[in-house]
């Protein structure tokens, strides 16, 4: 098995390249086979080589060929396989295959069918890439390409001009922590003379100590780049906007596998972040502010998806302060039990937008509890994974990552009380969702249920967002042993009742109505701050003060390019010469005549005056 | 006989051939500056023979028939010239043959 695990990002790249090229002559179902199939052939692969690896858990390399071969760079095209990047393949190819089946009826009367799934098994081949690479090299060639991929999709519906301008901001946003990401490669190449990750990380190990400053720059550079795509502060803003995108591509791309590249880009380097705490302690903190500001804008959205959104990018958030904190396999566990109950909120809520004609807002659904039965089970259980209630997926991989942050020595407390809040605000928004959506008075009617290549997909993620929290994934080996040893057990029911706390306030809230917020929404300070939440605390409008308008403003200016008018000087310069000296040549011997004669005196009378003795 | 001054042969050398490079300059007809070229040979030839004379040197002479014999190549050459320019341009006048203008 060992020696076909090229094959697994081959077989949805194939798959896509068939599509782009045949795109015209398939029909649909050929193309859902070929799109479907391929992921799951891929899925088929990734549980067949964990099962070997798990028999025998060694880590191993597959070298294919040399990339290039430049002085003493010489990138292959090789692939790194360990626990971790067993657990990312299982997610990408698992979690994408239900998605890709869920998109066969999603897209069902979609015009541009194949192009969709042409995009979408392209993603799943560079996000492969992406973890698989054995070099960081590779692994940015899968970087960009999920970028690139993310692009398409986000903009797949490009008639509607409003998506391809959500579709170019996650593009360039994400391309300014890429910026970063690629500046740390090359510092990394100059400083350590590899960019192979093992042995990268041995030779950072023996040449630099801990707190150096080289390791601290390198790893705040690679912070950038996984905090571009991850959709951390302050490069955050793309992600609600890449809504616009197909609802099972914000499953698959910005909910479960390339939104959280970031993470297992730190995870993967964590030897150097290791030797860099200040950097570590940035994660933590740039991790636990987003979750808070994400969390405290999902309550006020009304879009379903952008509540999603938000709620993502507050997850995240989660798992970066895990990684922050060095609870590295808390974190990866995160990534995973979070791919599983985001993958099935969002394609919950596509089977909503799917049957309610394309409605987003929340509140002109309503009572969908009984039309839509196996939606309303996903949401339910999906929800109760996202706020942690006990014994649901989340409440194993978020205990965790509150319970090491606790341990954390000095501000681990701070961070902990952080996580708290935003673990209270995530149940409040969940939970108003599915009471907002499922509950109360029905706004519309939907005209269908979810077939079954809906329901199969909802079905099967419901299952693993309920036992997914019992997985014990296989990253010992990767990572340190984390600080062992429990905290007071007061904390633990702490963390535990705070879900349970914020279910029970949106319960009062949003379904029996008991607790009336109405008098706080509607004071001034109140919906000051609801409003300063509802459009992401302002920081697409600081962007755009700070960054769009000036750049827009100087484009303007160098549109007539000032700097280029003083070359059009010499040029224009030129050219009046030019027309003086070809009137002297227009052909007339008696003018060249009357010009040599003139020249003739002239020098006459030159020579008359400087040298008179002649004479 | 009372030797004329040899300014006055000079003067009258230097105002022919002025006159001869104006005729060069203004005619446009390619026969007239032919004659005008001459006129500026033979103004030439006239201060050679005057110096000549004015030290006792045959040179002078010498060269007045070098300039004679150059006048007459010139004649046969530009004559030549101007059989040509007539059959190409169906014309005498130098301003119409001005193909070489840049």
């Amino acid at each position: 098995m060992k020696e076909m695990i090229w094959l697994i990002p081959l077989l949805p790249m194939l798959s896509s390249l068939a599509l782009m090229l045949g795109s015209g002559s398939f029909s649909r179902l050929i193309i859902g086979v070929l799109g479907v199939g391929s992921v799951g052939a891929a899925a088929l692969l990734t549980l067949l080589t964990g099962l070997d690896f798990l028999a025998q858990p060694e880590p191993y390399t597959v070298s294919l060929w040399t990339w290039m071969q430049v002085a003493n760079f010489s990138p292959g095209i090789s692939f790194y396989f360990d626990g971790l990047t067993l657990v990312m393949m299982s997610v990408i190819t698992g979690v994408g295959f239900l998605i890709h089946l869920f998109s066969t009826e999603f897209m069902e009367q979609d015009a541009s069918y194949a192009r969709y799934f042409a995009y979408l098994n392209l993603f799943v081949a560079a996000m492969l890439i992406l973890v698989m690479a054995d070099n960081l090299l590779l692994l940015y060639l899968g970087w960009e390409g999920v970028g690139v991929c993310s692009y398409l999709l986000v903009g797949f519906w490009y008639q509607n001009s409003a998506n391809g301008q959500a579709a170019r901001k996650a593009f360039v946003v994400t391309r300014i922590g890429d910026t970063a990401m690629a500046l740390g490669l090359f510092l990394l190449f100059t400083s350590l003379g590899t960019l192979d990750i093992q042995t990268m990380l041995g030779v950072a190990n023996s040449k630099w100590q801990v707190g150096d400053l080289m390791p601290l720059i390198a790893c705040l550079l690679l912070l950038g780049g996984a905090v571009g795509k991850s959709a951390q502060l302050p490069l955050h803003t793309w992600l609600p906007d890449a809504m616009a995108g197909p609802t099972p591509v914000s499953a698959l791309i910005h909910a479960a596998t390339m939104v959280t590249a970031g993470v297992y880009l730190i995870a993967r380097t964590h030897g150097l972040f290791e030797l860099a705490p200040t950097a570590m302690m940035v994660v933590a903190v740039v991790g636990l502010a987003t979750s808070l500001m994400a969390a405290f804008t999902a309550l006020m959205q009304s879009d379903i998806k952008r509540i999603l959104a938000y709620s993502t990018i507050s997850q995240i958030g989660y798992m970066f302060l895990a990684l922050g904190v060095g609870a590295w396999t808390a974190g990866i566990f995160h990534l995973m039990t979070h791919a599983f109950f985001k993958a099935l909120l969002f394609l919950g809520s596509g089977a909503i937008i799917h049957c309610l004609h394309h409605e987003h807002n929340i509140f002109k659904m309503g009572g969908l509890r009984r039309k839509m039965p196996v939606t309303f089970w996903s949401f339910m259980i999906g929800s109760a994974a996202l706020a942690a209630l006990p014994m649901t997926a989340g409440f194993f991989s978020k205990d965790q990552i509150l319970l090491q942050a606790y341990q954390l020595p000095e501000y681990g407390v701070w961070l902990w009380l952080g996580g708290l809040v935003g673990a209270l605000l995530t149940a409040i928004y969940s939970f108003r969702l599915v009471f907002v959506v499922f509950y109360g008075k029905a706004n519309t009617q939907p005209d269908k249920d979810v077939g079954w290549r809906m329901a199969v997909p909802l079905s099967l993620l419901c299952l693993l967002s309920l036992i997914g929290g019992y997985f014990i994934i296989p990253v010992q080996a990767v990572f340190p042993l984390s600080t062992d040893g429990h905290p007071a057990h007061w904390v633990e029911y702490v963390s535990i009742s705070v879900p349970v706390i914020g279910v029970i306030v949106a319960y009062l809230i949003f379904y029996s109505k008991r607790l009336d917020v109405s008098r706080l929404v509607q004071s001034t300070v109140g919906s000051r701050l609801g409003d300063f939440w509802r459009i992401g605390w302002g920081v697409d409008y600081l962007y755009d003060r700070l960054f769009v308008r000036p750049y827009y403003g100087l484009s303007a200016l160098m549109k007539s390019e000032p700097v280029d008018r003083f070359y059009g000087w010499v040029v224009s310069i030129n050219q009046c010469f030019n027309y003086w000296l070809s009137q002297s040549q227009n052909g007339r011997m008696r003018r060249y005549l009357v010009s040599i004669i003139f020249g003739l005196i002239v020098l006459l009378m030159l020579a008359l005056q400087l040298t008179p003795e002649v004479f | 006989m009372d030797a004329i001054p040899l300014n006055h042969i000079l003067l009258v050398s230097s105002l022919l051939f002025c006159i001869g490079a104006l005729g060069l300059m203004i005619r446009r007809n390619i026969i007239f500056i032919l004659m005008s070229l001459e006129v500026m040979l033979n103004a030439a030839a006239l201060a050679f023979v005057a110096a000549g004379a004015h030290w006792g040197q045959p040179d002078g002479q010498v060269v007045f028939l070098l300039i004679l014999s150059v006048a007459a190549a010139e004649v046969a050459v530009g004559l030549g010239l101007v059989l040509q320019v007539q059959r190409r341009f169906k014309s005498l006048d130098m301003d119409r043959a001005n193909r070489m203008g840049g």
